[in-house]
């Protein structure tokens, strides 16, 4: 490589020396974009020795020197970005500083009162209860409220004039046939209306609202809600009722927590239990009914109790909720007063 | 139902242990709700008699009370009772005594004058919670002895069980005694009998007219009677079971009801000496022991003296005043029946007269327990009639309607089956013996003859609860079947969640009224109150109307809050209505409701756009149909097609001034039978049209009495294929446009389907959108 020192050299040499220097000591980005176009303009230094380059007759030594002045070019170009890089920032930092708010001030403010809605706190136990008994493999089965006398009694082993429909204090509502038609006193009518209408077999919850003649008071509301489990399959077993509460008390409660059967007593079912959890202080709490569903009901149902077995169990939705919030009166939970359901989000 | 722990222990070997007890009775389903100790005697409480009183001129209201204890010492005691008199005998809680609420007797004064002791009565003694003074004593009582002792009160424990409907058996003690004895592995002793030696052959005439009410009516005879207090036990164990003491015919009669579950009755069998048990006559009326004259039904049944075919008593209820015995009573005839569990619970009903006797009949009672019963009775009354003699030839006179043993099979591969776990033969065949049933075994089946009083068992299911119940629930085990299902929430559910999210997003809460309406209530809103359905029997008059409408109960909401200074609320509701149908059941259906305090047409549109995008539906609006109770100018319906589906808008003025509610509120309301069971299909992609998009921004005036979706219809038609967006940017009413006539600006995004649009195309597509707007009625601003 022939490398003459030419006044061109000379002279880029200086001009990129210059150059950097005046890009360096420019001090805002309007100085700096001036001194760039000055530099790397049609007048500035470099054009002019990039003009000279016609007169070098070596090839070579023209080939070098214009390869010499690409780079001062892009030496250049690197030192722009970097001094403006430098003068943006500080320029952004005083916008950034005169733009200083009190977010605390802000948040405080309406314009950012984003309160979204709740959800009733019966509603929130039920997609919870509903969540779990999912993922124990149930579906979800609704029925009606209004119920006829067969389905909320009489399929469920209670014939007219039954004594054991005194169990529930029922609302009737007028009809043709005087008390042929009331207000569900359980959700276990929907059991019925499952087994007529699912193909066996059956793993289903029904929750739902329910409906009994008693005046309000802390614990007690004439309308509230229950939810009820069914199981049809064949060969299901009194242990597989145990096991399938006790999975739910686990998986609801906490894995602290276990459960027991109590003998009792229930038209729909036999054998009939009632079930209470153990809490991890050592209490129980009752908590619902359940047994194996009755070959009578089986037969109401339309299935065949040879070749079907099948567990059932119920209880009320809305204790939980009052356990899980500790609402002293359940009438608040039915007051719809935004000053207690705003409590809870 | 009260049982005491005496007696249990008497009728079988039983541990000492009342805890242990009440754990046995929780596991076999006799849930204990309450164990209640009483009679716990308190030790430096002895009997005392006064000896002298004196009043004190400076304390009126007490009274000094000499007493002596027995022990020669005469003892001064302030008293505040007034229902003593010297030379009685009185409870003496001696200097250093603790009563049974944790008061320390101490040496107290008044007037300066010491106190050496307390004078008690039964609360203080923990022996009642009531008692009007003085606990006064049998006047031949010793003195300085406990009056425990005197009185026979037993130190014992309550068992207040929550007995299930299907236990009629456990009414007596016999019962509940019978599943402990199985339980803890004794023999069943039963009712203490003795020394009841028959006499002669003495059999009253029964004659039974009411053959399908009264199965069995037994009278049996017993002389040498001698009416008089009851043995102190005998009032005490009463006392203890919530009855009260009478005479010792009554009290044995009731406590042979409690011990045995056999209700009975005993008339002066010189009064009475034959029986006829007959339906009452029509007007026909009868004076029951508790005083009252009551006119009798038809279905009655009435137990009639034989000689006068007068009533004796409402039979299995109560008896008859007149009939009841007396001090000269001499000879009994003791009753004891059976009568069929309906005829009895309607009579009672009839009457609202639930008796001991009634709750019992109504359950079921062994028809065969009568001779027990008898038997028992008169071992009672022999403690203080000691000729007290049961003669032989009791009358037993049973109809067609007499419950007969009846035979249960019990195959032993359908206890596993049904119970999960493997119980042998042997077991099975031990646990029934055990409480009652006779069984024999032939293979894989096991055959019981059922006890007549377990009337509840009348097939294999109700066999295999005896065997588990015995057995142990938590002896089963606990398994978890194998489900080929699969656990979801179907497509309706699955919208309706993510629909109370939207809600929840929205910022509105939800509530949860009452579905029970007051008459007026829908007139109220502005809503038709035709096709009501009404409660037979409402708890308050208030409440008896099924709603056929979410609107009146969350408007009552609204106002509550607006009442209490939470103005700014927006509440919802999805519940059901309960229209009256042709069919037997109405047509119940799920609805949703918003309504927003403040909120206005714009608010509610909003609201149905959201659940719209959120749920991939639609609707049109249809201002022509003005929905009832809506504002007539600020209102639509939702449709689809032909079908309504909502309402939107906000409510009539006039419905909130008539609740009061201020400021307007905006409502929406949805059938969500029809949009929560639809189940959009998934949308299919299309390729980004990459072409530059152009806006024509195009103002015309129009007639206000057109709607803006007619315009925007037209234009979207003309727009066609090459339309991405329309929007109405602008609506202007006022200077430069004429009275009646609106200004509505779109701007239309168009962009070419197979190439950019040329200028040319964009005038061309101008043209025809104006064209449109022009055929529907209106005319592009200049």
């Amino acid at each position: 490589m022939t490398s003459a020192s030419t006044p061109e050299h000379g002279q880029l040499a200086q001009a990129l020396a210059d150059g950097i220097v005046q890009i360096r000591e420019a001090t805002t980005s309007d100085q700096l974009r001036t001194v760039v176009s000055a530099l790397t303009g049609k007048k500035g230094p470099i054009a002019s020795i990039k003009s000279s380059l016609g007169k070098v007759s070596d090839i070579e030594a023209r080939k070098e020197l214009g390869q010499l002045v690409n780079d001062a070019l892009a030496a250049l170009g690197v030192a722009t970005d970097g001094r403006s890089r430098e003068l943006r920032a500080a320029e952004f930092s005083s916008q950034i500083e005169s733009e200083r708010v009190d977010m605390t001030e802000i948040a405080m403010s309406a314009n950012v009162e984003r309160r979204l809605g709740r959800m009733h706190l019966v509603t929130q136990a039920m997609e919870r209860l509903e969540d779990v008994f999912i993922g124990l493999g149930f579906q979800i089965a609704e029925g009606p409220e209004v119920e006829t006398d067969f389905y909320n009694f009489e399929a469920l082993n209670m014939p007219p004039s039954h004594p054991a429909r005194s169990m529930w204090d029922t609302l009737f509502v007028e009809s043709e046939v005087d008390g042929s038609v009331v207000l569900r006193t359980h959700t276990s009518p929907v059991q019925i209306r499952v087994m007529q209408d699912w193909p066996p077999p059956i793993y289903a919850v029904m929750p739902g609202r329910v409906f009994r003649k008693e005046t309000p008071d802390a614990t007690h509301m004439p309308v509230f809600h229950q939810i009820e489990g069914l199981v049809i399959d064949r060969g299901i077993t009194f242990a597989d009722l145990a096991g399938t509460i006790e999975s739910f008390t686990k998986a609801f409660f906490g894995p602290g927590f276990t459960s027991r059967l109590r003998p009792s007593y229930f038209p729909f079912t036999e054998p009939s239990a009632e079930f209470d959890i153990r809490r991890h202080d050592g209490t129980w709490i009752e908590l619902g009914g359940c047994g194996m569903v009755h070959p009578h009901v089986l037969r109401a149902g339309g299935l065949d109790p040879d070749e079907w077995s099948g567990f059932a169990f119920g209880f009320g939705i809305d204790r939980m909720a009052k356990e899980r919030h500790g609402i002293n009166d359940i009438r608040d939970m039915y007051s719809d007063d935004v000053r207690f359901t705003e409590q809870f989000s | 139902m009260k049982i005491l722990f005496s007696i249990l222990r008497e009728m079988a070997d039983l541990p000492n242990d009342p805890d242990a007890v009440a754990l046995a009775l929780n596991s076999l389903g006799l849930a204990v709700e309450e164990m209640d100790v009483v009679g716990v005697p308190v030790p430096g409480v002895v009997t005392a008699r006064i000896v002298r009183m004196e009043k004190h001129p400076d304390a009126a209201k007490v009274t000094r009370c000499f007493v002596d204890a027995g022990d020669g010492e005469e003892r001064h005691v302030w008293c505040g009772a007034t229902n003593m008199q010297p030379g009685d005998i009185v409870p003496l809680a001696t200097l250093g005594t603790t009563m049974p609420n944790g008061m320390e007797i101490a040496r107290r004064g008044i007037l300066g004058i010491d106190s050496e002791g307390m004078l008690c009565s039964e609360v203080e003694l923990g022996l009642s919670d009531e008692s009007s003074g003085l606990l006064i004593l049998p006047a031949e009582s010793p003195l300085g002895v406990s009056p425990f002792e005197v009185l026979g009160i037993e130190h014992d424990v309550i068992f207040d069980l929550d007995l299930t409907r299907n236990r009629a058996d456990c009414w007596g003690h016999l019962g509940v005694a019978r599943d402990l004895a199985a339980h803890f592995g004794m023999s069943l002793r039963g009712p203490r009998i003795a020394g009841t030696s028959s006499g002669s052959a003495k059999s009253l005439d029964v004659l039974i007219d009411a053959r399908e009410q009264c199965g069995s009516f037994t009278i049996s005879y017993v002389s040498g009677i001698a009416v008089g207090p009851s043995p102190r036990w005998v009032a005490s164990r009463l006392a203890h079971l919530g009855m009260r003491s009478i005479n010792n015919v009554v009290d044995a009669s009731n406590l042979v009801m409690l011990e045995t579950n056999q209700p009975n009755h005993a008339y002066d069998a010189d009064v009475v000496s034959s029986f006829r048990v007959r339906l009452a006559n029509e007007g026909e009326t009868l004076t029951t022991l508790d005083g009252q004259t009551r006119t009798l039904h038809t279905d009655d049944l009435l137990i009639c003296n034989g000689a006068t075919n007068a009533g004796v008593g409402l039979a299995g209820v109560m008896g008859d005043l007149h009939s009841e015995i007396t001090d000269k009573t001499k000879a009994l005839a003791i009753e004891s029946a059976w009568f069929s569990p309906d005829p009895i619970r309607y009579s009672a009903i009839r009457h609202g007269l639930r008796s001991e006797a009634s709750i019992r009949f109504e359950r079921g009672t062994d028809p065969n327990a009568w001779q027990q019963a008898a038997e028992r009775f008169v071992t009672i009354l022999r403690e203080t009639c000691p000729d007290a003699t049961l003669h032989a030839g009791a009358t037993v006179v049973q109809t067609a309607s007499c419950p007969v043993p009846v035979s249960v099979d019990v195959s032993v591969k359908r206890v596993e089956s049904l119970l999960g776990i493997h119980i042998e033969s042997e077991r099975i065949v031990s646990i029934l013996n055990s409480i009652g049933f006779v069984t024999t075994i032939k293979g894989d089946v096991v055959t019981s003859i059922v006890p007549t009083w377990r009337p509840d068992c009348t097939q294999d299911v109700d066999l295999i609860e005896e065997v588990a119940r015995h057995f142990g629930y938590d002896n089963i085990g606990k398994t978890v079947p194998n489900s080929a299902v699969h656990g979801r929430l179907s497509n309706m559910q699955a919208r309706r969640r993510i629909l109370r999210r939207v809600l929840v997003g929205l910022g509105l809460d939800e509530a949860m009224p009452s579905p029970f309406l007051a008459a007026g209530d829908l007139a109220t809103v502005g809503l038709p109150e035709d096709n009501v359905l009404r409660i037979a029997n409402p708890l308050v008059a208030e409440e008896s109307i099924l709603r056929t409408s979410l609107r009146p109960g969350i408007l009552r909401s609204l106002k509550y809050n607006q009442s209490h200074r939470a103005p700014q609320i927006g509440l919802w509701e999805i519940g059901h209505v309960y229209p009256k149908s042709d069919q037997q059941l109405p047509d119940e259906t799920e609805q949703l409701i918003i309504v927003v305090a403040g909120g206005d047409v714009q608010t509610s549109l909003a609201q149905w756009n959201a659940i719209c995008d959120a749920l991939s539906v639609g609707t049109q609006l249809d201002q022509s149909r003005i929905p009832a109770g809506l504002h007539a100018g600020r209102s639509a319906t939702l449709a689809r097609g032909k079908k309504v589906v909502g309402v939107v808008g906000e409510i009539d003025p006039l419905v909130l001034d008539i609740l009061g509610i201020e400021g307007r509120v905006s409502v929406l309301e949805v059938d969500l039978s029809v949009i929560l069971n639809e189940e959009p299909k998934p949308v299919q992609a299309k390729d980004i049209n990459r072409y530059p998009s152009s806006d024509l921004d195009l103002a015309f005036v129009m007639d206000d009495s057109i709607p803006a979706s007619t315009l925007q219809r037209a234009l979207r038609q003309a727009a066609g294929k090459q339309l991405v967006s329309i929007d109405l940017f602008d609506v202007y009413r006022g200077k430069g446009v004429a009275e009646g006539f609106r200004s509505l600006a779109f701007r239309l995004r168009v962009q070419g389907v197979e190439a950019t649009l040329t200028e040319s195309q964009l005038a061309e597509l101008q043209k025809a959108c104006v064209a449109a707007a022009t055929k529907a009625g209106a005319t592009l601003r200049a």
